[in-house]
């Protein structure tokens, strides 16, 4: 009953949380480079200057084209306008990094919770050895192997990550937990009889978004990075799908002298990339508590 | 009076990689309704291992704690949901006690949802009630615990403790984080709630000058055991077990007057040792400007040196049977 202050409240509220995330210029840098890539991949039907290049088109007399004001990153050898391949590039990789994110850190956190709550019991021996069986495994080489033994695409290479992915959260959460169960605000919610639902959930947890909002923003990052990797060795998206990944494959065959081909989706991992990453610090002050 | 808590031998040992310690060994003690009993002791005595075995975060390794005549010697998940609601505790540091990423309101209505107590505008009643009762303003319910001052923080704990009506309220030295200047004003305002609402208080605290004005009984711990216990008047004019006196005569004073009251100045010496192989005989019996042959051979046993005077010290011993 006391979580709907009035409206004036949460402005004041926003105005407080951006005054905290935006006391660091390199946070900020980050937000506007995800929120760029994100609005050019939501709205990359109607700002692509070519959008049906996206897909099955091929126009040979365009083939190869340098970067000219017609097409602003040149095109490829199908004489695809890159720059419109690119925006919905972006589609791909921010697809891939939501759908992983929220397949892994659901039952991440919450098999972390129990597994800290309940540490020194049998429930923690189980969850965190099974845990450090999967942790033991590389991503990007059981996606690999994944992809390899059943036909690549992108909802295979989604799926192998996931299965990788999870225990990341249970460690990072399971950390977290196991330490906060000792501390006094927790013994006052046990005393007084609260649930260990209201427990885990109230909280252990609110005291845990912090880190797992940070680790999933670095995260998102690292998933386009290995759906690219896939991509580029033929094991992710398929072609013609615009996908970073499988445009940087194809243009690597042209490097140096059509370097326009692999370098412009490159620059777009790594700006995607790179503003994640930012953008993970900015999580960090925004949830640090000031002192008055 | 009927005592409310009664706490028979109880023991708590924590096995640990060195050995085990003996946290709390062997004690036994009554508190009375409406009665507070000051449990003193340095640190490392034992005295908040028996609170929170007390209150249940700890389960007594033997011994039996007693809540009005009903064995409540279990961890607190496994005792009824009434009890919970008639013992509650106030810690140490508002700082940790109260979940940074919840707002007062929250923290303050969270018993009285456990505990199905009135519906939402019955509970919101409540904990504008309860905040007022502290004297904290209203608005504070919006507030989240590091907007708020050390004091005020510990009011909003002792206003969570308060919330289900209680009738035990263990004390976990609720000053000691906190500046002088609020001190006095939290410990009148539990004395007000203890004459309003006939509350018992296990006051746990390492400050035995504190406990002169607020308890009724004084317990003095070390390393596990129970050294005296004696009404706080007696207690402070007449202690008879040495380590009392040397803890009356390390109480800072101003005023000749104050000087001439204290026991003659027994200077103390060592610190206290480890309760993992605490010494045969008496615990006390290495600081003991009074020992002799048997303290360091045997357990002092229980002197009953004046009605509702218990000692644990072998000097009395003979006094009683002769």
């Amino acid at each position: 009953m006391f979580k709907s202050p009035t409206w004036q409240r949460r402005l004041e509220g926003f105005r407080r949380g951006w005054y905290k995330f935006s006391r660091n210029p390199v946070s900020v840098v980050g937000l506007f480079f995800v929120l760029l890539v994100s609005f050019l991949a939501a709205f990359a039907p109607y700002i692509a200057p070519y959008p049906e290049h996206a897909g099955r088109f091929v126009n040979f007399r365009e083939a190869s084209q340098p970067p000219s004001l017609k097409h602003p990153f040149g095109t490829d050898v199908f004489g695809r306008d890159i720059l419109s391949r690119i925006f919905f590039g972006f589609r791909y990789s921010l697809m891939m990094g939501v759908v992983v994110l929220s397949l892994v850190v659901p039952p991440g956190v919450i098999l972390g919770l129990i597994a800290g709550y309940y540490r020194g019991t049998w429930i923690e021996t189980l969850i965190m050895r099974i845990t450090d069986i999967f942790l033991a495994v590389p991503p990007l080489i059981l996606a690999l192997a994944v992809c390899s033994v059943l036909t690549p695409s992108v909802f295979n290479a989604m799926m192998a990550i996931s299965l990788m992915w999870w225990p990341w959260y249970t460690r990072l959460v399971y950390g977290l937990a196991s330490s906060l169960k000792h501390e006094f605000f927790v013994q006052a919610a046990e005393v007084t009889g609260a649930s260990k639902f209201h427990i885990l959930f109230r909280e252990i947890l609110p005291n845990c978004v912090s880190s797992i909002f940070t680790k999933m923003s670095l995260d998102m990052g690292w998933v386009i990075l290995i759906g690219s990797a896939l991509s580029f060795v033929g094991l992710g998206a398929q072609p013609p799908t615009p996908d970073l990944g499988t445009m940087v494959a194809d243009g690597a065959k042209y490097l140096p002298d059509q370097w326009w081909i692999a370098v412009f989706p490159a620059l777009a991992i790594m700006i995607t990339v790179l503003g994640f990453n930012l953008l993970g610090d900015g999580f960090r002050d925004l949830f640090a508590l000031e002192e008055i | 009076m009927e005592p409310i808590l009664e706490i028979k031998d109880l023991k708590k040992y924590f096995v640990t990689s060195r050995g085990t310690v003996r946290a709390v060994d062997e004690i036994s003690f009554e508190l009375l309704r409406g009665e507070t009993l000051g449990l003193v002791g340095e640190s490392g005595s034992g005295k908040s291992t028996t609170a929170y075995t007390v209150i249940g975060i700890y389960a007594p390794t033997s011994g039996k704690i007693l809540f009005r005549g009903q064995d409540i010697s279990v961890p607190v998940s496994k005792r009824p949901k009434t009890l919970k609601r008639a013992i509650q505790i106030v810690f140490q540091d508002p700082g940790t006690s109260l979940n940074p990423r919840r707002t007062i309101g929250q923290i303050l209505e969270l018993p009285l949802k456990v505990h199905r107590i009135g519906d939402r505008n019955d509970r919101r009643r409540r904990v504008v009630e309860l905040l007022r009762m502290v004297e904290l303003p209203e608005d504070y319910i919006y507030k989240a615990p590091h907007m708020l001052g050390g004091g005020e923080r510990q009011m909003v704990a002792i206003a969570r403790a308060l919330a289900t009506e209680p009738e035990l309220v263990i004390l976990d030295e609720p000053t000691s984080a906190l500046d002088v200047s609020i001190q006095a004003k939290i410990i009148n305002m539990l004395l007000d709630f203890q004459r309003e609402m006939n509350l018992s208080y296990l006051f746990i605290t390492h400050d035995l000058s504190l406990m002169r004005n607020v308890a009724h009984r004084v317990a003095i711990m070390y390393l596990g055991k129970i050294c005296e216990l004696a009404p706080a008047v007696e207690f402070f004019e007449n202690p008879y077990h040495p380590y009392t006196k040397m803890l009356l005569s390390s109480i800072p004073v101003v005023s000749e007057e104050e000087e001439k009251m204290k026991p003659e100045k027994i200077i103390s010496q060592g610190e206290i040792p480890s309760p993992v192989n605490p010494p045969p005989g008496c615990r006390f019996h290495t600081r003991c400007t009074e020992r002799n042959g048997i303290c360091s051979q045997e357990l002092p046993g229980m002197v009953r040196v004046r009605e509702g005077h218990l000692v644990w010290c072998h000097l009395f011993g003979k006094k009683e049977e002769g």
